[in-house]
């Protein structure tokens, strides 16, 4: 069965990345097998369970639901380059600290889907960060844990937040 | 944060300066996961490397009469096709049968399907191809001919004389039946002043680990050696059975466990595509990749929990209960799963129904039959949740027929605390429970009676809200009563290999897998306390039968238990060789040294005497400084297994709040408590974890989980989106508490706690859905899982 085959130029990871991919191609399949990024991880396919979440042009998507070709021109952030960078070393210190992974498999998912909703929304309530951590699976955990960190992390930011926009005003 | 107390506790006997016996230290293997470094089988990338994907029957029940392949071997990147027949000329069929338990029958399965298909989802064929996406392609283009057969679907009519028998040569359906009775329990019903009867329905449902079944075999003939990287539970156990039915010796296989993406059980069975892989890399000679993908692994992953149990219990009017009866029917597929059977969930629920109580009275009896649906097989806490369910169903209901409060009546009838060691209704053998202590604590914990004030308040505003409890037991800590008397090689030791290295740390090889829960955590907490260092001075090496000592995995709640005890003798072991290596450097006797915080120190004043960097340094590259004769053994293995109980039982109790809200049928959990005994706590935040994460995957069985088939076998959601799991937003808050009673079977006295959380919440949550509704006469809700249609019909209102 033939599939058409497109050139394309995107950002990874701050890293320009120009090859050619198969229409059919998901995104998180292109970056695990082109690419080497394993973090992202491939659990449903068909949007459910979350592993797959990364950040494209900052927002998190399903790279399970996003085809490689549609991401010509834009830049992609998986776990490694958020990592990388330490935008969400907080977080992942705050996972460890309260075990808040268990098999870790749901873990870059979650991670991303937690930093979005800390990006959003400063102070969210334990209510809050269950209902946007609702479309990250983890047979694990039973999720307490995660709350638990995520809240944390939260409260952490908050003072360095609310100091920030001070200098900001001033 | 809620982070649990990390305060090194008072010293034990058990204890060592440096202890980090009941310290909630975090794992070492935690950043990697979070980072995206780790490396799962579905990570693994091999040169040569080849992709299968495999065409599967769409028939629960056809016999193949044909495969055409010409037109599928022409389509791009495919290497081979090949055939159920094919294949048997590299790999033998197996039989999954156990002689302990008595009678159990099944019949021969193959990696593929040879002549005939049994389940839908049964591989017919294999597709050999470069990347994963052209030997998918490449499965369009076969062509199977098919001759559907009636498929055996109800398992109430499955030993009718007029259903189609599905392996004609074992001449029934019958795959495993067992009878017990204990003391009297016809008498029992006669003493008792009310006798409540009913049934409980308990719907198939699965694992659904977040990472699929992932497999890579490379056969390299120029060393005639198989590599198989794999997320299993039991590395060694897959030796044995690739080794045997490949026609290798065993020290030919290497099995290689790198990171697991969840397992529950899940993975620690011999699954057919996983063979067929195995024998595809023989066949071919090269490494072969295989990953099921989310709807292979709702029809080949093991099902569980398809039970259906009539139940009765007698109680007098002061709450004695005198006679606990069930007859369990299950169908589990067309094979009995290889090599653990599927006659074990049956035997668990005989043994375990009535456990907690003091009830002499006891009948049961099981009945195993096979289906043209997917295999069943042991999943997280095997027979638990039933057996729990089924004993804390009766229970509620017996309470409410006399009109006692739930609670007091478990307070009437748990066994006392101290009246071991005893035997329970079944015949096992308890060396010492806690279900008072637990009980107690519980009630305290959720203010039971506050609770039941607010429940009674909001009834009259028209708000409906439920308590229910479940006390249980949890078998762990398996002896080889499990499965070595029955003849399977799962070993039920396990042992720990602790080396020093030429620094002065020390590296720990165990045969105890990681799968997410902690064991190699506790195994360097555990040999870190025994030998004398910091943590950061051991790394543990877990899943790899080329470099750890012979063991069973992960299963039954052993890792801490059994890897454990070894690795505390282990640590031991080595302190002493050490420490004899010290005395003939320092001219001391081994005696007056100890090692603490990775430094030799004076036994007595604590003062330093030499770094074990040094101790290495002149052990490793002067030993000829050493005095004559003088040979330093720095490392040392050891190996554990229970021997004086066939298995550590360990109780708790669960208390499930909730609202049912009357209009929609939708359940609200509000909060959940688990106390649970689980012996020795060797890390209190993994011990918590372990629990919550297992209430929330009773949770799921309870409200939404559940393999639908049609009568024509066909399964009707199998996938996330109509396949219910437990997310973020519908779970509760889970508060845990701990009773410790050590087990004298082990110096480290830990017993298991990866599966109270499953045994108990299932039975919680119906009996708090129960509790809510009784007020407004509903029907008692017995049939799992209680979507808000079964409990909508319960309360009369569609």
């Amino acid at each position: 069965m033939s599939t058409l085959a497109h050139d394309i130029s995107l950002e990874v990871n701050g890293e320009r990345v120009d090859t050619r991919v198969d229409a059919r191609t998901t995104l998180v399949d292109f970056l695990r097998d082109a690419l080497g990024l394993t973090g992202s991880h491939v659990g449903c396919e068909h949007g459910v369970c979350g592993a797959c979440s990364v950040r494209v042009n900052g927002t998190v998507v399903r790279g399970c639901l996003m085809l490689a070709v549609q991401c010509d021109g834009m830049r992609i952030e998986t776990i490694e380059g958020v990592a990388d960078t330490g935008e969400i070393a907080d977080l992942e210190q705050a996972f460890i600290a309260r075990n808040a992974l268990q098999c870790g498999f749901c873990t870059p998912g979650m991670l991303l889907s937690a930093q979005e909703l800390l990006m959003s929304m400063p102070r969210p309530g334990r209510a809050e960060i269950r209902a946007h951590l609702s479309g990250n699976y983890c047979r694990c955990t039973g999720y307490q844990s995660i709350v638990d960190a995520v809240e944390a992390v939260a409260q952490a930011r908050a003072p360095r937040r609310s100091a920030a926009r001070e200098d900001a005003e001033k | 944060m809620k982070v649990a107390e990390d305060t090194p506790p008072t010293l034990s006997a058990l204890d060592r300066p440096n202890s980090y016996i009941g310290r909630s230290v975090p794992r070492p293997n935690l950043a990697r996961l979070a980072k995206g470094r780790a490396q799962f089988v579905s990570d693994v990338t091999l040169p040569r490397m080849a992709h299968v994907a495999f065409l599967r029957s769409p028939h629960a029940h056809a016999r193949i009469v044909g495969i055409e392949t010409a037109a599928a071997g022409k389509s791009p990147g495919v290497i081979a096709i090949v055939t159920g027949a094919e294949l048997t000329k590299v790999i033998s069929p197996w039989v999954g049968v156990l002689t302990h338990l008595k009678g159990i029958k099944s019949a021969p399965q193959y990696a593929i399907a040879v002549e005939r298909a049994c389940w839908q989802g049964e591989a017919v064929c294999a597709v050999v191809a470069r990347t994963r996406a052209q030997a998918e392609d490449a499965c369009d283009l076969v062509e199977v001919h098919y001759e559907e057969l009636p498929a055996v679907t109800d398992p109430e009519t499955a030993l009718d004389p007029g259903t189609r028998v599905i392996h004609p040569d074992l001449g029934d359906n019958l795959t495993f039946e067992r009878t017990h009775a204990a003391g009297n329990p016809d008498l029992g019903f006669k003493d008792a002043d009310a006798v409540v009867e009913t049934t409980f329905v308990f719907g198939r449902h699965t694992g659904v680990t977040n990472e699929p079944r992932a497999i890579v075999a490379d056969w390299n003939s120029a060393e005639a050696r198989l590599t198989v990287y794999q997320g299993t539970q039991a590395p060694h156990m897959m030796q044995n059975l690739f080794a045997k039915h490949l026609g290798l010796a065993e020290h030919q296989v290497r099995v290689v466990t790198k990171d697991v993406g969840g397992s529950f059980g899940i993975k620690v069975h011999c699954y057919a595509d996983e063979m067929a892989v195995v024998a595809l890399s023989k066949l071919l000679d090269r490494p072969i990749k295989f990953v099921a993908d989310r709807i292979e692994s709702f029809v080949t992953d093991i099902h569980a929990r398809d039970h259906r149990i009539k139940a009765k219990i007698g109680v007098k009017q002061d709450g004695t209960i005198t006679a606990f009866e069930i007859d369990d029917l299950t169908g589990i597929g067309p094979y009995s799963v290889y090599p653990r059977t599927s006659g074990i969930e049956a035997n668990q629920i005989v043994n375990l129904t009535g456990g907690p109580y003091t009830c002499p009275n006891y009948r049961a009896r099981a009945r195993v039959v096979f289906q043209n649906k997917n295999v069943m097989c042991q999943y997280r806490a095997v027979g638990h949740p039933i057996a729990t369910a089924v004993t804390e169903g009766l229970v509620d209901l017996a309470a409410a027929k006399i009109g006692m409060d739930p609670l007091e009546m478990r307070r009437r009838n748990l066994i006392p605390d101290d009246a071991y060691p005893c035997s329970g209704a079944s015949g096992i053998k308890f060396e010492a429970l806690s279900h008072h202590a637990c009980l107690a604590h519980l009630d305290a914990m959720m203010d039971y009676a506050g609770l039941r004030s607010e429940q009674k308040r909001l009834r009259e505003q028209g708000i409906y809200r439920g308590i229910g409890f479940a006390a249980f037991i949890e078998v762990t800590n398996p002896s080889a009563a499990f499965y070595g008397v029955g003849g399977a090689r799962i070993s039920s030791q396990d042992g720990v290999t602790i080396k020093l290295d030429a620094q002065g740390a020390i590296i720990c090889q165990t045969g105890v897998t990681e799968q997410g829960q902690g064991a190699e955590a506790v195994i360097a907490q555990v040999a870190a306390s025994a030998f004398g260092v910091p943590l950061e001075r051991v790394r543990v090496i877990t899943g790899d039968t080329d470099n750890t000592p012979y063991g069973g995995g992960t299963w039954a709640s052993r890792a801490a238990g059994i890897g454990g005890e070894a690795a505390w003798q282990a640590g031991k072991a080595l302190r002493a060789n050490v420490l004899a290596c010290a005395a003939s450097i320092l001219q001391a006797k081994p005696e007056s040294l100890d090692i603490r915080k990775g430094i030799i120190v004076d036994q007595a004043k604590g003062a330093e005497r030499l770094s074990l960097d040094e101790l290495a340094r002149i052990a490793y590259f002067r030993p000829d400084t050493l005095p004559p004769g003088f040979q330093a053994e720095l490392m040392a293995t050891r190996h554990y297994v229970p021997r004086a109980w066939p298995f550590a039982f360990t109780n708790g109790i669960q208390a499930s709040y909730l609202e049912v809200d009357v209009e929609s049928g939708f359940v609200t959990l509000l909060k959940h408590w688990c106390v649970e005994d689980c012996g020795t706590v060797i890390n209190p935040q993994l011990v918590d974890e372990q629990v919550r994460g297992g209430v929330v995957q009773g949770i799921g069985a309870a409200l939404f989980e559940h393999c639908v088939y049609d009568e024509r076998g066909q399964l009707l959601n199998g996938n996330m989106a109509d396949y219910l799991v437990p997310m973020a937003a519908e779970m509760p808050d889970i508060e845990v508490g701990h009773v410790v009673t050590p087990t004298a079977d082990s110096e480290l006295g830990a017993k298991g706690a990866g599966e109270a959380g499953t045994a108990g919440a299932p039975g919680a949550v119906m009996n708090a859905i129960n509790d809510a509704l009784r007020p407004l006469g509903a029907k008692s809700l017995t049939e799992m899982p209680f979507t808000p249609a079964r409990i909508l019909d319960a309360l009369g209102r569609i």
